[in-house]
């Protein structure tokens, strides 16, 4: 589950450096990243404020471009990936349209793609079943818990049945037992779909909780300075939070971010650990 | 748009009974309307009690009275009148409000536009109503009702314009990532996202359209023009010492504006009932 075996990986990110101009000056977001996701991986990005895990999340989605470097997806630029509509995403806010009902705020990418009304209604109403929200198809989104608004983007995000679905710290907002029945609900529609899902986070269980591999990220200049395999046995589910092992990887990844802010992004460290990365995909 | 509504997820609480509805709609108007009540009976009481004038103030009785004697009938008939002012200040609208959403989508999708009209715009807001009354008449000559629709739409042009413009500029950045990542065209961001987001806030400006409409269309008849309509009706009752005539039209032309905000609000509830101005605001 965890390596790839497939010739072309969902996602290939190689050298890629993101600038940005503040003012007069440059800020380094990103330096030197390089990522390959294989089909049905589970990746998420972890690390402190400003290392620029979403602007990595945010590169993979084409919806900004890279200083220097390349970004592939399905072995195709990013752009063309965009452009063909094989992207779902999932930001921290639901962002459902609030003149929409939950049936229409999912048939909207539907929309977009020109499917015609009755299969669009009946990928809706599958979506909506695979969220198990079926009951408030009608319903708008002001009538929702945040809990369940999430729930209707993650079936607007995968309505188009996308070949990755790239999450921007979903459930950042939502309270923490939300958060975990959340965290299950995800597992469990990624094992129904086989979707490959990009998952940024700053939550060290929900990552290990989630992620077949966590790429662990250092800030000022955003680097990869470490990739924790997470070796827990699949499905997973409410015990998985009390095995050994996971603590072991919470520990782990705990550590790969704490010995980052205390060495700083030490350079042998960095590149060690990304050939063990590279060498470990590939 | 935002994670608002109860954080439990309770689909809704079951809309209570229809009397029950009912006995909440009337008790939210109880103090209302006991006000108004107490208002006009202090207003009576008052001007008999002192004596008053009917020049400086006449009895809510009196004005009543002069309001049901012109209603259809006399020198002053005060429904053709209200019927005369209400056309020129709806055409007033109309024309106000087409402009102002021409150049809203203008100044939205173009920003060469906004450079080039919005400093006109901004004068044009900022001319003094009166002053440019007489000129209007002038322009589009006294006696055509035109004349006082194009001093109605001046007003109306600047809240449409800048409303719209605001909705459909202010838009959420992550809805538009949302369609970026969908790929979607300009013209489907339009039309999906950027429409529907306007539209409260053209429904608001609409709000304030239909009083400034009134305002205009008046002010535009102080200065001449049909005799049959409030303003002129105003200024000749008034100069003919009959103060309650005067006042049933004041009141006819304030209960004409409150009847056509009205019927902004129900266009509202149709439009937009998701939105969280409407939802819940009123009760019933």
């Amino acid at each position: 589950m965890t390596e790839s075996s497939q010739p072309t990986p969902v996602v290939r990110v190689s050298g890629v450096d993101k600038q940005f101009t503040v003012g007069h000056g440059i800020t380094t977001a990103l330096d030197g990243i390089d990522l390959e996701i294989g089909r049905g991986e589970f990746v998420s990005l972890i690390g402190p404020s400003g290392c620029g895990k979403s602007t990595l999340l945010r590169l993979i989605g084409d919806l900004t471009a890279p200083t220097a470097g390349s970004v592939e997806v399905n072995g195709k630029p990013a752009h063309a990936a965009r452009l063909g509509r094989e992207y779902g995403m999932v930001f921290q806010a639901p962002v459902l349209f609030e003149w929409r009902s939950v049936s229409d705020n999912v048939k909207l990418p539907l929309e977009l793609l020109g499917m015609d009304r009755s299969e669009r209604d009946a990928h809706a109403r599958e979506m909506l079943a695979l969220v198990e929200l079926s009951d408030f198809a009608s319903h708008h989104p002001y009538q929702l818990s945040g809990g369940m608004q999430q729930r209707v983007a993650i079936a607007r995000a995968l309505a188009i049945q996308p070949s990755i679905l790239l999450m921007d710290e979903p459930f950042g907002a939502l309270d923490e037992m939300t958060r975990e029945r959340m965290n299950t609900e995800v597992l469990r529609i990624w094992q129904q779909t086989g979707t490959t899902i990009v998952f940024v986070t700053h939550s060290i269980p929900e990552a290990v909780f989630l992620s077949t591999r966590v790429a662990v990220m250092s800030a000022r200049p955003g680097r990869i300075t470490h990739v924790v395999d997470v070796a827990l046995p699949q499905p997973r589910n409410e015990a998985t939070r009390e095995d050994p092992r996971y603590f072991r990887h919470v520990t782990e990844v705990r550590e790969a971010l704490r010995s980052d802010g205390a060495l700083g992004a030490e350079p042998a460290l960095v590149s060690e650990e990304r050939m063990a990365a590279e060498g470990g995909i590939g | 748009m935002t994670a608002a509504a109860s954080s439990v997820g309770i689909p809704l609480p079951p809309r209570p009974g229809r009397l029950l509805r009912m006995g909440r709609t009337v008790r939210y108007y109880v103090p209302a309307i006991a006000v108004f009540i107490g208002v006009i009976v202090l207003w009576e009481l008052a001007v008999r009690g002192v004596g008053m004038q009917a020049f400086i103030l006449p009895a809510p009785s009196a004005i009543g009275a002069a309001l049901v004697e012109n209603w259809g009938a006399g020198r002053w008939p005060l429904f053709e009148a209200a019927r005369v002012t209400l056309f020129e200040a709806v055409g007033g609208l109309l024309i106000g409000t087409t402009v102002g959403l021409i150049v809203a989508f203008g100044i939205a999708r173009w920003a060469t536009t906004r450079d080039a009209v919005l400093p006109f715009a901004i004068a044009a807001n900022a001319i003094p109503i009166i002053a440019i009354a007489p000129i209007f008449n002038a322009w589009f000559g006294i006696t055509n009702p035109l004349s006082k629709m194009m001093i109605a739409a001046l007003l109306v042009f600047f809240p449409i314009m800048i409303n719209v413009t605001r909705g459909l500029t202010q838009v959420e950045p992550s809805a538009l990532e949302l369609m970026r990542s969908y790929a979607a065209s300009d013209w489907e961001v339009l039309r999906k996202l950027r429409l529907p987001n306007a539209l409260p806030y053209f429904l608001t400006a609409l709000k304030v359209a239909t009083t400034l409409s009134l305002i205009g269309a008046i002010v535009g008849e102080y200065f001449g023009g049909a005799s049959n309509v409030i303003g002129r009706v105003v200024v000749q009752s008034a100069s003919a010492l009959r103060f309650d005539v005067t006042w049933a039209a004041i009141l006819l032309g304030a209960i004409t504006g409150i009847a056509f905000y009205l019927a902004i609000v129900a266009l509202e509830r149709v439009l937009i009932p998701w939105h969280s101005t409407v939802r819940g605001e009123h009760p019933g």
